[in-house]
C-alpha cells in the first residue's frame, strides 16, 4: 500500500466505502418493520417500594405500618390512592390517561429477596435461570416477524440481561461518545479497512455518534422554544436524561423496543430522601421520552418494573427492607392510564405474604405478556410458550387502549 | 508455522513493551513460568484469609448497625460501618490495580494470561456488597498457585472456597436424608454439581446425565463455610449412602475425603481433558483451533496426571499455536493493560493512579466496552467470540478510550510513528504506520494506533 499524507487528506472520499457499507447509512426498505408501536421496558434496580410510590392511603392499615415515612402530603388520585409528591411532574400525564400503575404485583421469585437473583429472574422471565434461556425481551424479538438488529436496543452501561440471547439486538451507552476529529475518523476507517468486523462496528459507532450530534444541533436550532417548554419539568440533567433522549432518538427511527435501567431504589434508610432521587430520575425519564417521541408517544407503552417490592412496615431507620409484592408503573400514549389497576390484597397482617410483605396478586410477566399481545400483536400461545414458557396469562388487564 | 517473538508477546503475553523484550523461543516462556512467581512478590495481593476488611468484619459492621438502630449509638455505628465499606471498596480497587501492575511489569505475561483464563473458567461473582472485594482474593488463593500445577488441586481449592460455595449456592445444599435435611426439611441445590459437569469438567456436550448431576449434588453435600471459620465440612448436612457418578461408585461413608476423591476422578475423565484443552486453545489461539494441537494438549494432560504446565507447553510447542492470522480480540481488560504497557506505564505508576482517574479511565470505560469489573453475566464467564466484543457501543468505548486515556494517564506521549512500532513490532501494518503519521495530533495518532484492528487482535 502506498499513500502519502496529502493524497490521503484530499481524497477522504475514497475511503468512504466502509461507511457506505454500514447498515445504518444504507437505505434499507423499512416496509418489513415488525410493528408501528413502541415498547420501552425500564428495569428499576434495587427494589422499588411500590407502597410509597402509589400509596394505598385508603387502606385502614396503611398509616399504622408507616408512621414515619409519609407525612400525609400525597397527591390525591381519587380517594383510595395517593401519589408520592415527588411525582408531581407526572400529574398532567395521569390526568391525560398516560400514566398509571398496577399494584400488588411481583415476579415469581419468592422468599430469598436477593437483588442479584431477583433481577436475574425478572429479566430471564423463567424460574430456572441456569438453562441459558436469555432474556424475555430477546425471546420476544425472536418471534417478531421482520425484526432486524435495529429493532431492539439495550441502552446504558448496565448489562441488560433482559435483551441477551439469540436474537440480534443493539447496545449503546450514551457514555460511548465519540468526540474525535473528522481526520481521526477517516484514519480509523483506514486502519479498519481490511478487517470487516472492526470496520462495520466502528462505522456504526461513528454513524450513531454523528447522528446524535446532528440531532442535538438541529433541535437546538429549530425548536429551542418548544423543547425548552417541554423539558421544563425535568429537574436535572443527568445520565438518565441522556439514556431517555437516546432511546427516543432510536425509537423515532427503525427501533421498536428499548430497554434500560434506573438504579437507586434500595432504600433501607432515610427512604424519604433516597426515593426522592430515584423518583425524580423516573419522572425525568418519562417526560424526556414523551418529549422526544413527539407524535410517536401515542403509539408507545413504557413499563417500569423492579425485582421485588419492600416490606409493608417501615423499619427502624426510616426505610424499608427487601420484600415481595410491589407496583409496576406504566406510561405512554398507547396505555390506559389514570388508574391503579390490579387486585388489592389488603394490608392486614393476615393478608401479608409471610405476614411481612405485600401479597402479590398478579405476575409482572402476565401483565407484560398482555401488553405485548395488545401492543405488538404477539399471539397468546407464543407468549405462553416462547416469551414466558410455562406462564398462564390469565385475564387481560386491558392496559393498552 | 513457527515460533514468532512478536506473536508470542501478543497472543500469549500481555503485549509488547518499550521495556521488556519478547521471548526468543518457547523455552524462554516455559522457564519463566517454572521460575518463582516474581509478580506475586512485586505486587502482592492479599488472600481471602488476610484481606482487610474480612468478611467477618463486614458482617460485624452490619450487625452492630442493626443493633444500634434507634439508640444513641446509631451515629457511631453508622460511621463505623461506612468506614468498613469504604475500606472494602479501596481493597477492591487496590486488588484490581495490582493485577494491572502485574501485567505491566511481567516479563512475558503468560502467567498473568493463564491466571485470568483459569479465573474465568472458574468464574465466581459477588452476591452482595460485603463480598465485592473478595473476588480477587479468591483468584489469588484458589487459581493462581495452581496454573502450572495439577488441575485437580485448582479444582479442589475452588470447590472448597467460600466464594464458590456462595456463588453457586453449594453452602445451602443439604442432603434430604441427612440429619439437618430431615430436621429442617431442607434439600439439595444442584447448582454447583451441574456447573462442575457442564462448565468446569466434562463440558456441555459431555456424556453425563441428569442422574449424574443429582448424584454429584448428593455427594457434594456438607461443604459449607462460616464468615469467621472459613470453609468447613458439616457431616450433619451430608447425604448418607453411596453415590455413583459417571459409572464410578464412591464410598458409602459420606466424608470430605470422599468428595475430594470424586473430584480427582472427574478431573482425569478423558472428556474433561479434551474439554479443557479445547477451551484453552480457543481462548488463546482461534475459535477453530487446530485438531492436532488440541489432541497433543489433551494427551499431555492425561499423560501427566492433570499437569497444566504440560498442557500449556503442548500448546506452545504445537505448530497450530503459531498460525499467523489473528482471529481473537483482546478483551477490554486486556486492551486497557496492553495499551498502557505499550505506552510504557509501570506497575508502580498504575498502583499510584488517582481514584478519579481510575474511575474515569479504567472502571467506567470497561463497562462501556462490555466488561464491567468482575461482573460477567453468568458462571460461564466472558464470551470467547470476537463478534460479541466488537459491537458498535463497545467499539465506541474502545475508540474514545484510545483517544483520551493515554494523555490523561501518562505524562509525555511518544511520537505516534515510533509508538506504532513499539505497540505492534514487526506486525505493524502499512495502514497503521501511515495513519500514525497522518494524524493531526500526538493524542489522535496514539489513539488511532490503539484503536486499530491490528492492535486489538491477538
Amino acid at each position: 500500500m502506498t499513500m502519502d499524507r496529502r493524497h490521503f487528506l484530499t481524497s477522504g472520499a475514497a475511503l468512504g466505502c466502509s461507511l457506505a457499507a454500514s447498515p445504518l447509512l444504507t437505505p434499507v426498505a423499512f416496509a418489513q418493520a415488525p410493528t408501528d408501536n413502541r415498547l420501552i421496558v425500564i428495569i428499576l434496580r434495587g427494589g422499588m417500594d411500590g407502597l410509597d410510590v402509589f400509596r394505598p392511603v385508603g387502606d385502614p392499615n396503611y398509616a399504622a405500618l408507616r408512621p414515619g415515612l409519609n407525612a400525609g402530603n400525597h397527591l390525591d388520585l381519587g380517594g383510595f390512592w395517593g401519589l408520592n409528591p415527588t411525582l408531581d411532574p407526572l400529574m398532567p400525564l395521569w390526568r391525560a390517561g398516560e400514566f398509571g400503575a398496577v399494584h400488588a404485583v411481583s415476579t415469581h421469585y419468592r422468599n430469598r429477596r436477593s437483588h442479584f437473583d431477583g433481577q436475574d429472574i425478572l429479566e430471564a422471565g423463567v424460574l430456572n435461570i441456569d438453562g441459558g434461556a436469555g432474556g424475555w425481551l430477546n425471546r420476544l424479538l425472536t418471534t417478531l416477524p421482520g425484526a432486524s438488529a435495529e429493532t431492539a436496543y439495550a441502552i446504558g452501561r448496565e448489562q441488560m440481561a433482559i435483551l441477551a440471547g439469540q436474537a440480534a439486538a443493539q447496545r449503546w451507552s450514551p457514555d460511548a461518545q465519540l468526540d474525535i476529529s473528522p481526520q481521526a475518523r477517516r484514519l480509523l476507517e483506514l486502519v479498519h479497512h481490511d478487517d470487516p468486523l472492526f470496520r462495520d462496528a466502528s462505522a456504526q459507532a461513528i454513524a450513531i455518534a454523528e447522528q446524535l450530534s446532528m440531532d442535538a444541533a438541529s433541535e437546538a436550532d429549530d425548536d429551542t422554544d418548544m423543547m425548552a417548554t417541554m423539558m421544563a419539568p425535568i429537574t436535572a440533567r443527568g445520565g438518565h436524561v441522556d439514556l431517555a433522549e437516546f432511546a427516543a432518538n432510536r425509537l423515532r427511527g427503525e427501533t421498536r423496543i428499548a430497554s434500560f435501567s434506573i438504579n437507586g431504589w434500595d432504600t433501607h434508610q432515610n427512604q424519604h430522601q433516597g426515593l426522592r432521587g430515584a423518583l425524580r430520575q423516573l419522572s425525568d425519564t418519562i417526560l424526556t421520552l414523551r418529549a422526544g417521541l413527539g407524535p410517536i408517544w401515542a403509539r408507545t407503552a413504557v413499563l417500569c418494573m423492579t425485582e421485588f417490592g419492600r416490606t409493608a412496615a417501615e423499619n427502624g431507620t426510616r426505610g424499608t427492607d427487601h420484600g415481595t409484592g410491589g407496583a409496576m408503573i406504566y406510561a405512554g400514549g398507547a396505555m390506559r392510564g389514570g388508574q391503579v389497576a390490579g387486585r388489592w390484597p389488603g394490608l392486614a397482617r393476615s393478608d401479608l405474604f409471610n405476614r411481612r410483605d405485600l401479597m402479590p396478586t398478579a405476575d409482572v410477566r402476565a401483565i407484560s405478556g398482555w401488553v405485548m399481545h395488545d401492543l405488538l400483536g404477539t399471539p397468546r400461545d407464543v407468549i405462553e410458550n416462547t416469551v414466558f414458557p410455562g406462564l398462564e396469562l390469565g385475564d387481560n388487564p386491558r392496559l393498552i387502549l | 508455522l513457527a515460533f514468532d517473538p512478536t506473536l508470542a508477546a501478543i497472543r500469549y503475553g500481555t503485549g509488547l513493551s518499550p521495556y521488556h523484550a519478547p521471548a526468543g523461543r518457547v523455552d524462554d516462556i516455559l522457564i519463566d513460568l517454572i521460575a518463582p512467581d516474581a509478580m506475586d512478590r512485586l505486587h502482592p495481593i492479599p488472600g481471602y484469609d488476610t484481606i482487610v476488611p474480612s468478611l467477618a468484619a463486614m458482617h460485624r459492621g452490619n450487625r452492630l448497625l442493626r443493633e444500634a438502630r434507634e439508640t444513641p449509638h446509631e451515629p457511631a455505628a453508622l460511621a463505623h460501618n461506612r468506614e468498613i465499606r469504604v475500606a472494602a471498596n479501596t481493597a477492591r480497587v487496590n486488588g484490581h490495580l495490582a493485577l494491572m501492575a502485574r501485567s505491566l511489569d511481567s516479563r512475558y505475561g503468560l502467567r498473568e494470561r493463564l491466571a485470568s483464563f483459569w479465573a474465568d473458567h472458574f468464574t465466581v461473582k459477588s452476591r452482595a456488597f460485603i463480598q465485592n472485594h473478595l473476588v480477587t482474593p479468591y483468584v489469588e488463593d484458589a487459581i493462581r498457585p495452581h496454573i502450572t500445577g495439577r488441575f485437580q488441586d485448582m479444582l479442589k481449592a475452588v470447590v472448597l472456597h467460600p466464594m464458590m460455595l456462595t456463588y453457586l449456592e453449594q453452602w445451602r445444599s443439604t442432603g434430604p436424608m441427612s440429619v439437618l435435611g430431615l430436621r429442617l426439611k431442607r434439600g439439595l441445590n444442584e447448582n454447583l454439581a451441574r456447573e462442575l459437569l457442564e462448565l468446569h469438567l466434562l463440558g456441555v456436550d459431555g456424556s453425563y446425565s441428569q442422574r449424574d448431576v443429582r448424584e454429584l449434588a448428593e455427594l457434594l453435600t456438607g461443604l459449607v463455610y462460616h464468615s469467621r471459620r472459613g470453609f468447613y465440612y458439616d457431616d450433619r448436612m451430608a447425604e448418607p449412602g453411596a453415590e455413583k457418578v459417571l459409572g464410578v461408585t464412591f464410598s458409602h461413608e459420606a466424608s470430605l475425603r470422599n468428595i475430594l476423591d470424586a473430584l480427582e476422578v472427574l478431573a482425569m475423565h478423558p472428556e474433561t481433558a479434551a474439554h479443557l484443552a479445547r477451551k484453552m486453545a480457543v481462548h488463546f489461539v482461534s475459535p477453530d483451533p487446530d485438531a492436532a494441537m488440541i489432541a497433543a494438549m489433551t494427551q499431555a494432560y492425561l499423560d501427566t496426571g492433570g499437569n497444566l504446565l504440560a498442557m500449556t507447553a503442548a500448546m506452545l510447542q504445537a505448530p497450530g499455536a503459531w498460525i499467523e492470522e489473528k482471529t481473537k480480540v483482546r478483551l477490554p481488560m486486556e486492551f486497557v493493560t496492553t495499551s498502557l504497557r505499550a505506552l510504557g506505564m509501570t506497575g508502580a505508576q498504575a498502583k499510584s493512579m488517582q481514584p478519579r482517574h481510575y474511575r474515569r479511565w479504567v472502571r467506567a470505560p470497561l463497562q462501556v466496552m462490555g466488561q464491567p469489573l468482575q461482573r460477567p453475566i453468568g458462571p460461564d464467564g466472558w464470551s470467547e467470540d470476537a463478534e460479541d466484543w466488537i459491537i458498535p457501543q463497545a467499539m465506541a468505548g474502545r475508540i474514545s478510550w484510545a483517544m483520551g486515556a493515554p494523555a490523561a494517564l501518562l505524562s509525555g506521549l511518544p511520537d505516534p510513528r515510533d509508538f506504532a512500532r513499539t505497540a505492534l513490532g514487526d506486525h505493524v501494518t502499512p495502514a497503521v504506520e501511515f495513519a500514525a503519521g497522518a494524524a493531526e495530533s500526538r493524542r489522535e495518532g496514539i489513539g488511532v494506533v490503539l484503536a486499530s484492528a491490528a492492535f486489538q487482535r491477538r
